[in-house]
């Protein structure tokens, strides 16, 4: 990937700030997230949740399915591969992917190396759960991040403790003095130039999402007064009572993340939310995967 | 003067950069309105309809109410510009679409009309008398149609990428994603002459 296209794919993440990214199965579910206002989609066979309860290896989806999905909406679609898994990903890119997302929620592929996304054009979004692993990622070559949150349990404390982690160590950086940032850099295991940046300007060089657990439009805005630049919504739409009502109520509460009155409105009979389950009940924990 | 920009969803932080790096070169001072919801409209003197997608952002210019009064707003002469999803926005029609949003700019636009993101490029050309602008395309439409009254800006490889019309301004590309403020410049020496002829 040359630096022009670096550029175009950090610019596409930008045009989808301020938005909510919602997980798809089919070409309807795909409709529905689209009429009710998702910036983009992200095509999966399973949702979180289901892959949780199905247990086993989970691998990228039927390029099929996929396809299927491209053609039923007009905004971006995105899928997902398995980490280190560049086979997978030389596939998505094949069937003109918007964007790959590396993500912890497939079994992966590779327990010591991520994909080189500096090798592909098409974009890469990855999960981090501190700004070591973000600025990891960003440095193979990924020109998104979102939290890693525990997906498919519709309990958000994970994406919370990874927001406030990443920003509470964002402002420690931005803090520092010049001669400090050497050792920070070798402290979290990145290069120079990234530590560099976010003393500079206080943030990562590309966007960051909220993932992982988010189920309520109050679980939106929270993630967003928390600094994420907008949100992607897994298990949580279509695990619900009435997914249309609750995918709109979400894209609102988004845009106006700080109208207490309005968010209140949107929560009003929006049915049953997703069950949820806590930390302490789940077996495999999906954050730990890939670091 | 306050300058409005519609902070729905999509890209409206990089033209809020864009105004306040240029604010030294205007004698007056600059306000950054960012609109989300109706009241936010009260009293602008120019409106930016920011990149981001068209179909997400239509629909929130509905679900919050602002639509009729945007709308409203771009008819009277309020100086607008808008970007890649904006231009979609204020398009009379869209190819092979029978979707319509704000409707007030003379021209048809083909959505998504370079591909998926693999078609995302970006070159480098004359914007009506600015010269060697930095066209950045994401996903990005280009313009099928013009009102014979439409002003076209520019075009790459003979597709409409940049119109003005009345006060108007629709581009397929990101202004907002380059350092260079020529075109917010010459957008904000609009929204002054419009100032002062109606005051």
């Amino acid at each position: 990937m040359n630096q022009t296209q670096y550029e175009l794919n950090k610019g596409l993440a930008q045009m989808l700030k301020g938005g909510v990214i919602m997980d798809v199965t089919t070409p309807e579910q795909a409709k529905i997230a689209e009429a009710a206002g998702a910036c983009a989609v992200m095509a999966l066979e399973r949702i979180p949740a289901d892959i949780r309860a199905a247990g086993g290896v989970s691998r990228m989806s039927d390029p099929k399915m996929i396809k299927g999905i491209q053609e039923a909406v007009s905004i971006p679609v995105m899928a997902k591969c398995r980490i280190g898994h560049f086979v997978e990903a030389q596939i998505l890119e094949a069937i003109e992917i918007d964007y790959i997302d590396e993500s912890e929620v497939l079994s992966p592929a590779d327990d010591i190396y991520h994909i080189d996304k500096t090798e592909f054009k098409v974009p890469f979004v990855c999960g981090a759960r501190d700004l070591g692993e973000a600025l990891r990622r960003i440095n193979e070559g990924a020109s998104m991040i979102r939290t890693k949150g525990e997906p498919g349990t519709g309990d958000v404390v994970q994406a919370v403790r990874h927001m406030r982690k990443m920003n509470s160590e964002i402002r420690k950086i931005t803090a520092m003095s010049k001669d400090e940032l050497y050792e920070e850099a070798k402290q979290l295991q990145v290069p120079f130039n990234l530590i560099q940046f976010v003393h500079e300007n206080g943030k990562l060089p590309v966007v960051n999402f909220a993932a992982g657990g988010v189920a309520t439009p109050a679980d939106a805005a929270l993630m967003m007064q928390l600094g994420a630049e907008g949100v992607f919504v897994g298990s949580g739409i279509f695990k619900s009572g009435d997914p249309a009502k609750r995918a709109a109520a979400i894209v609102q509460a988004v845009t106006n993340y700080k109208d207490a009155n309005l968010i209140a409105k949107l929560s009003e009979d929006l049915g049953e939310a997703m069950v949820g389950i806590n930390p302490s009940e789940i077996k495999i924990i999906m954050e730990e995967r890939g670091k | 003067m306050r300058i409005g920009i519609l902070a729905v969803q999509g890209a409206f932080i990089e033209h809020e950069k864009q105004l306040v790096s240029i604010a030294d070169h205007f004698n007056e001072q600059i306000e950054c309105i960012e609109i989300r919801k109706k009241s936010d409209l009260e009293n602008l003197d120019g409106i930016i309809l920011p990149g981001g997608e068209s179909t997400v952002q239509g629909k929130l210019l509905r679900d919050l109410e602002i639509f009729d009064t945007l709308q409203a707003m771009i008819l009277q002469g309020v100086p607008t510009l808008a970007t890649c999803a904006g231009l979609i926005l204020l398009a009379q029609s869209l190819e092979n679409d029978s979707t319509m949003h704000l409707a007030t700019l003379p021209v048809t636009v083909q959505r998504n009309a370079y591909g998926r993101q693999l078609g995302s490029f970006s070159v480098s050309s004359n914007v009506g008398e600015i010269e060697n602008f930095p066209l950045i395309f994401i996903r990005a439409p280009y313009i099928t149609e013009v009102s014979a009254d439409t002003k076209i800006l520019v075009a790459v490889d003979q597709h409409i990428v940049g119109v003005e019309y009345k006060n108007q301004i629709g581009l397929a590309f990101h202004p907002e994603m380059t350092d260079d403020t020529r075109i917010h410049k010459y957008f904000l020496q609009k929204v002054k002459a419009y100032n002062s002829a109606t005051v």
